[in-house]
């Protein structure tokens, strides 16, 4: 592991240890440590099967690792389950996306906010008081910041499931992002798009990182190197369930294990290149 | 011959008063002050609500953006670029360069790159106000070629957090600018204000060109005012009407009805939240009066047939029902028959059931008087919307005359003409069949180009370049740009536009390109709609991953073919369509085979489809091989191999 001695304890956000996961004989990941600090761009890379999405799920709650433990902003949360974490600030996109293809663009986004839904079933049942109240700043969120940053206006009361896949993927963000998240765990967002919405699904991501008005850590998974290589601060490489490195951009490319890990890949590393 | 009468110009008009010195920006201060805060000038669609701009708000924004732009160092007659999506900042950053007694320059917002730094450096333009990123990358990426541009404005800070250029710099602090001038100099903008004269400049306008590059006509603020206030005295509008603004500003239409009209009478004009949302947005504020070219009712046409293909039996039944009851109802209007009472009832009851809620999906419940022009409009097209009751009427004008010079009027319309001219405006037909017109809306000239100008303006009269003649009630047929006529085998003149258009009535037709100038038969090359036939290929099970891979199905070229025999339908024989084949790909603007108002630059696509045409015209060929490489925007290449089929039409 490289640079990672520098790190500041209360700059870190999220920190796995040691992490391992096993379903039966197959180790899917092998003593993972990493540490991601807050306002960072982290990426995850390796090759098919190497156990990016076994991490993430791990992280989220999704699976329990056997072993290890992972901290999200000085907690251990290797016992909460995913919702309890998204109250703490995680939120996450998937690789295949999941979101309800039946209801509306704009429901799907509203429900990422129910966790800043505080108002009890009596003042709900008369709409009044801090639920009219709620709804008011909630429709501002979404409005303002959401559906204005992702330019999804057009598709607002669309079913989900009648648009084109880019655009559920954007959804998707959304409704990740309606939770105001701390730490936004992106599972390969630009799998299957085109070179625009590429080009828009980066910059989004670039956006709620940088802005102010969002300042939110990422973890991203991601197969399109020269993204990965252009927006991220730091780069870890894991293959076969094994850390290979963790760095920056610039060292990771450097490496001759990664080269390795990738070799016969270079179809890969020169896509949209 | 001429028809337009010089007489009617004395006739009273009677909203504000058009004098020679009257100038936009004097008129714009007059309505702001009459309407002040009570009513509302803009509205504009955001963060989904419909967010008002008064009159007050409009005046004070346009009088600190003016103010701003003189302290940022803006000359009387300087150019002043603008690009952007339609949105209240834009139009106000218009009428704030007037106000500064600048010029306005307007650009399509699809604009490439070549195409900005023409006109950027042609217009010799100090400022270019864009909308957001896209054009602040646009024009800071052209900047070393244009020395003149000072300074980049924009509205919109998305994505522009690391761009720190010396010339950029936010409409906002342009306006706090304007704010601390006032506060040196109160008296400046009226004095601004009052220095203009009406002969003066106001806008620089480059026409689309479908056959080289833009030329920039010089409009004065007489030209684009008596415009207006010769179209208003035929269909007069209101204060209190609505009007959706979502056409692109650098098209002289939208310019006719957001300035030269908008600001006469003083209506709302209002803003979609997106480009992509402006059909919804249109139907949500039901404007009372449209200016849009063919295409857009093409769109309208299409959408509701293709709805029509998806609807279920009884719906089916009950629109074929009553567009066959409309056909005949809108051939009694035309025909200036009186209608029987059968039909009134007839018609009364498709109304009802059909037709008002059709109308209102289009928006255009509330239409009083729908334009179109720009283009030749196909019969069926027109026919269609006044089958539903729409007041559709065709105009004939150019960027020359600041809008339109012949217009239908109400009551007397006759679909392959364009009517009579509008008040104060001369059309006469020369010796050539040329179009001339003579009005006090004839523009100053081409911007640096007196040749072009020398040639298009002779005695006051403007030489068109288009054909026609008039009909024996006066009206004004226009046949086609005079380079565009096709002369027939047997020598007949012929439009490929009327087949053309004609073609695409049908919903699976999304362009055509009829070929055949000089030559022993007409062929055309087709470009079907990819949404809709992919859709029909799909509940016919066809398997297929790309346009070109469904254009070329033989299932596609069967399809194709019946449209064409329905086009072809009561022709002569020499003016029908006896070859064609399915093009690989849709026209594109980007590709320069249209032009930013998708009119089809015939020369070019001849030229880049040379081995298409002649496999048309040869005798043993039954398809045409292609092996090209298509350049994408992003400088990607890809190179497609296809045989495209050349098909036969028998009878």
């Amino acid at each position: 592991m490289v640079g990672t001695a520098a790190v500041q304890k209360d700059d870190v956000i999220l920190e796995l240890k040691d992490v391992a996961m096993y379903f039966g004989k197959v180790a899917a990941l092998v003593g993972a440590s990493l540490q991601v600090r807050k306002g960072e761009i982290h990426s995850v890379i390796g090759p098919n099967g190497a156990g990016k999405t076994v991490m993430m799920n791990c992280i989220s709650g999704l699976y329990r690792p056997q072993k290890g433990e992972i901290r999200f902003k000085g907690e251990r949360v290797n016992d909460l389950k995913p919702y309890q974490r998204a109250e703490r600030g995680m939120s996450r996109t998937f690789q295949k996306v999941e979101v309800f293809g039946g209801m509306t663009v704009l429901d799907n986004i509203r429900l990422g906010r129910h966790i800043h839904l505080k108002s009890g079933i009596m003042s709900g049942s008369i709409y009044a008081g801090k639920t009219a109240r709620e709804e008011i700043e909630n429709r501002k969120f979404i409005e303002e910041e959401i559906i204005d940053l992702l330019e999804i206006e057009h598709i607002r009361h669309k079913p989900v499931g009648m648009l084109p896949y880019g655009l559920q993927k954007r959804v998707e963000l959304g409704r990740a992002l309606a939770l105001k998240p701390d730490l936004l765990i992106l599972d390969e967002p630009l799998a299957g798009l085109n070179l625009e919405e590429t080009e828009d699904m980066a910059r989004f991501v670039l956006d709620v990182n940088e802005d102010p008005r969002w300042k939110i850590t990422c973890l991203l998974v991601e197969h399109d190197m020269g993204v990965v290589m252009d927006l991220s601060h730091r780069v870890f490489v894991l293959n076969f369930g094994n850390t290979i490195m963790d760095g920056t951009p610039q060292e990771v490319q450097n490496n001759p294990e990664v080269i390795k890990a990738y070799l016969g890949e270079e179809d890969l590393y020169a896509t949209r290149r | 011959m001429p028809q337009g009468d010089k007489t009617i110009v004395a006739a009273e008009s009677h909203k504000a008063e058009i004098s020679r010195e009257l100038t936009i920006p004097k008129l714009f201060c007059q309505q702001a002050k009459r309407y002040g805060k009570d009513r509302v000038a803009m509205r504009e669609k955001e963060f989904g609500i419909w967010r008002p701009i008064t009159w007050q708000d409009y005046f004070e924004t346009v009088k600190y953006i003016a103010l701003g732009l003189i302290q940022l160092g803006l000359k009387e007659g300087d150019k002043v670029a603008m690009i952007g999506d339609n949105r209240p900042e834009g139009l106000m950053a218009e009428m704030a360069a007037l106000c500064a007694r600048g010029v306005g320059v307007w650009l399509f917002q699809d604009c490439l790159m070549d195409e900005v730094r023409y006109i950027i450096d042609h217009s010799d333009a100090a400022f270019l106000v864009g909308e957001g990123q896209e054009e602040v990358d646009k024009a800071l990426s052209i900047l070393k070629d244009c020395p003149k541009l000072k300074k980049i404005i924009y509205d919109d800070p998305k994505g522009l957090r690391h761009y720190e250029q010396d010339c950029l710099i936010s409409l906002k602090e342009v306006q706090q600018l304007g704010r601390e001038l006032e506060k040196e100099k109160p008296e400046l903008f009226d004095a601004l204000i009052q220095k203009g004269h009406g002969e003066e400049i106001a806008l620089l306008f480059y026409t689309s060109g479908t056959t080289a590059l833009p030329k920039g006509a010089l409009l004065s603020h007489h030209n684009m005012l008596s415009m207006g206030q010769h179209l208003m005295e035929i269909d007069p509008c209101q204060a209190t009407d609505d009007y959706v603004s979502y056409l692109p500003f650098a098209w002289i239409g939208e310019q006719m009805m957001s300035i030269s009209c908008g600001l006469q009478i003083g209506y709302t004009l209002n803003f979609p939240e997106a480009p992509e949302t402006s059909q919804e947005n249109i139907r949500e504020i039901g404007p009372h009066v449209m200016f849009a070219p063919p295409r857009m009712y093409e769109q309208m046409t299409r959408t509701v047939q293709v709805k029509y293909l998806d609807a279920s039996w009884l719906k089916r039944m009950f629109f074929k029902f009553a567009t066959w009851v409309g056909y005949h109802y809108a051939d009694f209007k035309f025909s200036k028959k009186s209608t029987p009472f059968y039909w009134q009832l007839l018609h009364g009851f498709v109304y009802a059931t059909v037709q008002k809620k059709l109308k209102d999906h289009l928006g255009m419940s509330r239409v009083r008087n729908a334009y179109t022009g720009g283009a030749a409009m196909g019969p069926d097209h027109f026919r269609f919307f006044h089958s539903l009751g729409v007041n559709l009427k065709q105009i004939y004008g150019q960027t020359e005359v600041a809008g339109i010079s012949v217009v239908h009027r109400s009551g007397d319309i006759k679909f392959d003409t364009v009517g009579h001219p509008i008040p104060g405006t001369e059309v006469r037909i020369n010796e050539e069949g040329e179009i001339l017109t003579r009005s006090p809306s004839v523009f100053k000239g081409y911007y640096k180009n007196p040749e072009a100008t020398t040639k298009t303006l002779k005695d006051g009269w403007l030489y068109s370049g288009d054909k026609g003649f008039l009909d024996d009630d006066g009206h004004l047929v226009v046949f086609d740009r005079t380079k565009d006529v096709f002369t027939l085998k047997d020598g007949r003149p012929f439009a490929p536009q009327y087949l053309e258009t004609r073609l695409k009535f049908s919903p699976y037709i999304k362009d055509a390109w009829v070929i055949g100038d000089r030559r022993d038969y007409l062929s055309a090359v087709m470009c079907i709609d990819y949404s809709v036939v992919s859709n029909w290929a799909d509940q016919r099970k066809l398997n297929y991953t790309s346009y070109q891979e469904l254009s070329q199905m033989p299932e596609v070229y069967e399809l194709v073919e019946k449209q064409i025999r329905q086009a072809n339908k009561d022709l002569p024989d020499v003016a029908k369509i006896h070859k064609f084949t399915n093009l690989y790909k849709e026209f594109d603007a980007d590709d320069d085979e249209l032009t930013r108002t998708r009119k089809l630059r015939r020369a070019f696509v001849e030229k880049r489809y040379k081995e298409i045409v002649e496999a048309l015209y040869s005798n043993n060929r039954d398809s045409v091989h292609i092996d090209t490489l298509i350049k994408y925007e992003d400088g990607r290449q890809a190179h497609i191999v296809t045989d495209m089929r050349i098909i036969p039409i028998t009878d």
